[in-house]
């Protein structure tokens, strides 16, 4: 029978079924930081279990971590610190690679897997963190879990897993050149809404997404679970290939080979049935810009932020009038007419190097207003290694940025960077949640070159106008 | 994990839509290593008028006084969107809720509840419009969830059914530790991962 990429995964790694019971499903690799992993070393200890496959796991510090270089060394937040310390202290315990903060490979868990090598295609993925979604790129089953079920991959190395249904977004044709990933992302869940995935695995498919690299893939599929999907998927092909060879923790010399080989069996058979199918028109995405307080909540930058009548939904009227309260906006605002006090260039959705290099072409020779502040944060040290070399850094700080150690930093703004009440940020993250980079803040969502054409006015600014 | 059993208790209405984990236990407290004790968190930036949370917001509903000690919360669509972080449900859990009742949950909240003996409830639109309308023209009234028989009635004379996997059902009223259940396979996952190393030798090398 045909089968889709989630089923053949899915088939493979499937353990045992007790009747009455969920099907057990192997995990190849487990991903962790220091916010959700504490309980579950804690629950371990207290059951007196050990850990099944010391190897299958990969950790880091990121949420927690400044990105200020003097407050690494000193963590001045004493609950954060002892958050650090615990996990240091649980990977020694149990022997677990940590790409600690004094490490060269350190920064956000979704940038420094993929920088390893650490995931391939066909592997089953796991992660207390929702964005794990993001090694989808290779063709992964990738997700994220809560820490009871950290706890239970650490034991058992399975997971009680129900099947999801499959949903195949296809983006045919291609993409001007000012959009990106990160507006498909946001196309699509402008388009299906954030419950829109729920109970499903995506699977990204057609001429755009095979045109996007690698780097591109991992925003997109960072993305899914703001369309509530349980995961995203793009079929390996010779990019994904390319990517991998040669990293720490891809297979070598004749296993490579045999790797290879098992990896083209993955893409979805062509006769492959999904629930449910979407498609898009990649030259109708034009770049994306968040308005309200929810992803979905979103419209092409040209465009005018709607009123609650412009929506048939109840629900959607409520939550679009409680949303302009919330950001302090007015129905029928254009966007770029709105002025930003705040710019965010980094987070696992775009901190990696194309993402910076994509804003420094922008950033380039301009200077940001004396009111706004703009920060540009790698989402690894390689990255900012990487940046640094090809003086992007220098491009930025002579615009008026700041150029910052890596870390989540203001993603979730739980590590001394955030937002003071009020405040209104262009963000290249993937949450615009009341208060998710500080309280009362407002995010609007969007791609690193927007977010650089907006430091550079002040305002939002649609970069298809820059060059005319 | 306690036996989940049949309860009667205030139901506390919450008619907000897309209610998310960022919402439910801000960032701010994630810094614990601990699972308890976020309760007094739920909510916070709607619950307190004050960052340090010593003042109550008065406009907040689940602040009235008929809702307090309500173990029944009915809420909007698509509740609990958003991270992973479980401190979400240990907060509802810990303030005494332990039944949600929406037309939808996020996925990966909706599987941290069941963790935690709480125990989310999905039901139409409608059935949702209808509890909603009875606590608000009877603020205080209290709600019956009987996991056993999949319902919830009303004094109202509502009486919903509802759907729920027969496998989350049973370790929930049995109250059963899923780490527990896993591992008395332990056999069969030592097989399943020597096919596997033979099959995947690069995953192992
Ligand atoms: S950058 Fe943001 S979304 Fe990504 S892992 Fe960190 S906090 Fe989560």
């Amino acid at each position: 029978m045909a089968k889709t990429m989630y089923e053949k995964i899915w088939d493979t790694h499937f353990v045992h079924q007790e009747p009455g019971q969920a099907p057990l499903m192997y995990v190849d690799r487990h991903l962790m930081h220091e916010v959700t992993s504490p309980q579950a070393f804690e629950g371990l200890k207290i059951a007196n279990r050990p850990i099944r496959n010391r190897h299958s796991i990969l950790a880091t510090l990121d949420h927690c971590v400044p990105t200020k270089l003097a407050d690494r060394i000193n963590l001045p937040d004493p609950i954060g610190a002892k958050q650090v310390a615990t996990m240091v202290n649980n990977c020694e315990e149990h022997g677990l690679v940590l790409y600690d903060m004094q490490s060269k490979n350190n920064g956000i868990i979704h940038v420094v897997v993929p920088e390893h090598g650490f995931v391939h295609p066909g592997m089953t993925t796991v992660c207390g963190d929702s964005h794990t979604a993001t090694h989808g790129a290779f063709g992964a089953l990738a997700f994220g879990i809560g820490t009871s079920e950290v706890e239970h991959v650490m034991a058992t190395q399975c997971l009680p897993q129900s099947k999801s249904k499959t949903m195949l977004v296809r983006v045919n044709g291609s993409l001007s050149k000012y959009s990106t990933a990160k507006d498909i992302a946001l196309a699509i869940i402008g388009q299906i809404g954030t419950a829109g995935g729920n109970g499903y695995v995506i699977e990204y498919a057609g001429e755009a997404i095979e045109a996007l690299s690698m780097q591109g893939r991992m925003t997109l599929c960072n993305m899914a679970i703001e369309s509530g999907a349980r995961a995203g998927l793009v079929a390996p092909d010779e990019k994904t290939y390319a990517f991998l060879e040669g990293k720490e923790f891809a297979p070598k010399g004749e296993q490579w080979d045999q790797a290879l080989a098992y990896w083209k069996t993955l893409p979805s058979d062509a006769d492959a049935q999904f629930d449910r199918v979407i498609e898009l028109r990649a030259e109708d995405i034009a770049p994306q810009v968040t308005w309200g307080t929810s992803p979905e909540q979103v419209i092409p930058v040209d465009k005018t932020v709607p009123a609650p009548s412009d929506f048939e939904q109840e629900g959607k009227q409520l939550a679009c009038a409680s949303a302009l309260e919330y950001m302090g906006l007015e129905a029928g605002t254009k966007l770029t007419d709105i002025d930003v006090d705040y710019v965010f260039l980094g987070s696992c959705t775009n901190s990696r190097i194309e993402d910076f290099r994509a804003a420094a072409e922008v950033a380039k020779g301009t200077s940001v207003p004396e009111r706004v502040t703009a920060i540009a944060v790698p989402g690894s040290y390689q990255v900012k290694e990487q940046a640094e070399s090809e003086g992007l850094d220098k491009i930025f700080i002579n615009a008026g940025w700041e150029w910052r150690e890596p870390g989540c930093s203001m993603c979730l703004a739980m590590n001394g960077d955030q937002l003071k009440p009020g405040q209104r940020c262009a963000s290249t993250s993937n949450r615009n949640f009341e208060g998710r980079q500080g309280k009362g803040g407002r995010t609007h969502l969007l791609s690193p070159a927007m977010a650089a054409a907006t430091a550079a006015a002040g305002r939002f600014v649609d970069i298809r106008e820059l060059e005319a | 994990m306690e036996k989940y059993v049949k309860h009667t208790s205030v139901a506390a209405l919450m008619n907000r839509s897309n209610v998310d984990t960022d919402q439910i236990i801000a960032k701010q407290f994630l810094k614990k290593v601990e699972r308890t004790g976020f309760g007094v968190h739920l909510f916070h930036d709607w619950r307190y008028l004050d960052d340090a949370g010593t003042q109550s917001n008065p406009d907040f509903e689940l602040n009235k006084p008929v809702f307090a000690g309500a173990k029944i919360l009915v809420t909007g669509d698509n509740f609990g969107c958003g991270s992973s972080r479980e401190h979400a449900p240990w907060a509802i859990a810990d303030y005494g809720f332990s039944a949600i009742i929406s037309t939808s949950f996020a996925d990966i909240f909706y599987n941290n509840c069941f963790k935690n003996g709480i125990l989310p409830i999905v039901v139409s639109t409608d059935e949702l419009k209808s509890l909603m309308a009875e606590i608000e023209a009877n603020e205080g009234v209290a709600f019956t969830v009987d996991l056993e028989n999949q319902s919830v009635s009303t004094p109202g004379g509502i009486n919903i059914e509802f759907e729920i996997d027969g496998f989350r059902k049973r370790n929930l009223l049995e109250g059963l530790d899923d780490i527990g259940l896993t591992l008395q396979h332990t056999d069969k996952i030592d097989v399943y991962e020597k096919k596997h190393q033979q099959q995947f030798p690069w995953l192992w090398a």
